[in-house]
């Protein structure tokens, strides 16, 4: 649980808050996250530190009260993710001119899913997930999931990440990394499919045995 | 009938537009009889709200909370 009691946020709140982004120790721990999570999603670490410097530049200058910390680094990761959708926008063009043709060579990883008619194979079959809310306040989880998506490739991991972090539309998204829709809905598809085995396999049903039964 | 290979691509493409009729009964007439894609129709869900909080930083904030020194504590209710 996630709450903040906006209610107490006195007059003393905002220098608590901008104290918090004073404390070093603090400002560099946000500060390497939001560069692990900037440069997950630009791959590339040197346009990652120029977003989140402006990010941390426009969050000291708009300084507000929040509620707390976590509030704080919820508006800080806010501003990230504008900056991130901007660069993102902008790097049209050169990025991914090989994207189509390898759409199409991802196709034949859905066999390893699919039986000829279409059916899951069996020990493919999606299972149901114990408790996924929970999951979001876990350390190790955390751990789990940043896993899962390095083992997506690249392109598939970048696409998801434009539209599920940085919550890009699907047509700015295909203007950004030039590719048609279907051409998307094909890589976004892919990209679930395989996270959702990972997050499985390695949490929401490690030690159960899928085999055969429901 | 569609097969769970159509299905979950529709059920991926419904997080970035709104399906039309016939394909929300097709999914839904295939839901009643497919467990499988059942589950992974709830896990799309779960996985649009793990991402979400994943983009709020939700990351450092499990497991113990953040690391309090006294100062600058969250206002937790006990
Ligand atoms: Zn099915």
């Amino acid at each position: 649980m996630n709450e903040q009691t906006a209610d107490d946020a006195s007059s003393g709140a905002q220098s608590r808050d901008l104290e918090s982004l004073a404390d070093p120790v603090y400002l560099e721990e946000l500060r390497h996250q939001m560069q692990r999570f900037a440069t997950l999603q630009l791959g590339d670490p040197h346009l990652a530190e120029d977003a989140v410097q402006e990010a941390l530049v426009g969050a000291l200058k708009n300084a507000r009260s929040f509620g707390g910390r976590s509030a704080l680094k919820t508006w800080v990761f806010a501003i990230l993710k504008n900056k991130i959708a901007d660069v993102l926008r902008q790097r049209s063009r050169y990025v991914e001119a090989d994207s189509l043709l390898r759409a199409d060579a991802e196709e034949s990883d859905l066999d390893e899913l699919f039986n000829k008619r279409g059916h899951w194979r069996a020990e493919e079959r999606p299972a149901k997930w114990a408790d996924p809310e929970a999951a979001v306040d876990d350390r190790e989880f955390w751990r789990i999931f940043e896993a899962c998506l390095d083992h997506l490739p690249g392109r598939q991991a970048r696409v998801f990440m434009m539209r599920e972090f940085i919550e890009l539309e699907s047509h700015e998204i295909c203007a950004a990394v030039e590719i048609t829709v279907s051409n998307l809905n094909v890589t976004l598809h892919r990209a679930r499919l395989r996270l959702r085995e990972c997050l499985e396999n390695n949490w929401f049903a490690r030690g159960q045995d899928r085999g055969g039964e429901a | 009938m569609k097969s769970c290979r159509e299905v979950t691509r529709l059920l991926s493409e419904a997080q970035e537009r709104q399906l039309d009729g016939g394909e929300r009964l097709a999914l839904r007439l295939h839901l009643m009889i497919c467990g499988a894609c059942r589950n992974f129709s709830h896990q799309m869900t779960s996985l649009r709200h793990i991402a979400r909080a994943y983009a709020r930083g939700a990351k450092d904030e499990g497991a113990g909370g953040p690391p309090g020194k006294g100062r600058g504590k969250d206002t937790d209710r006990q």
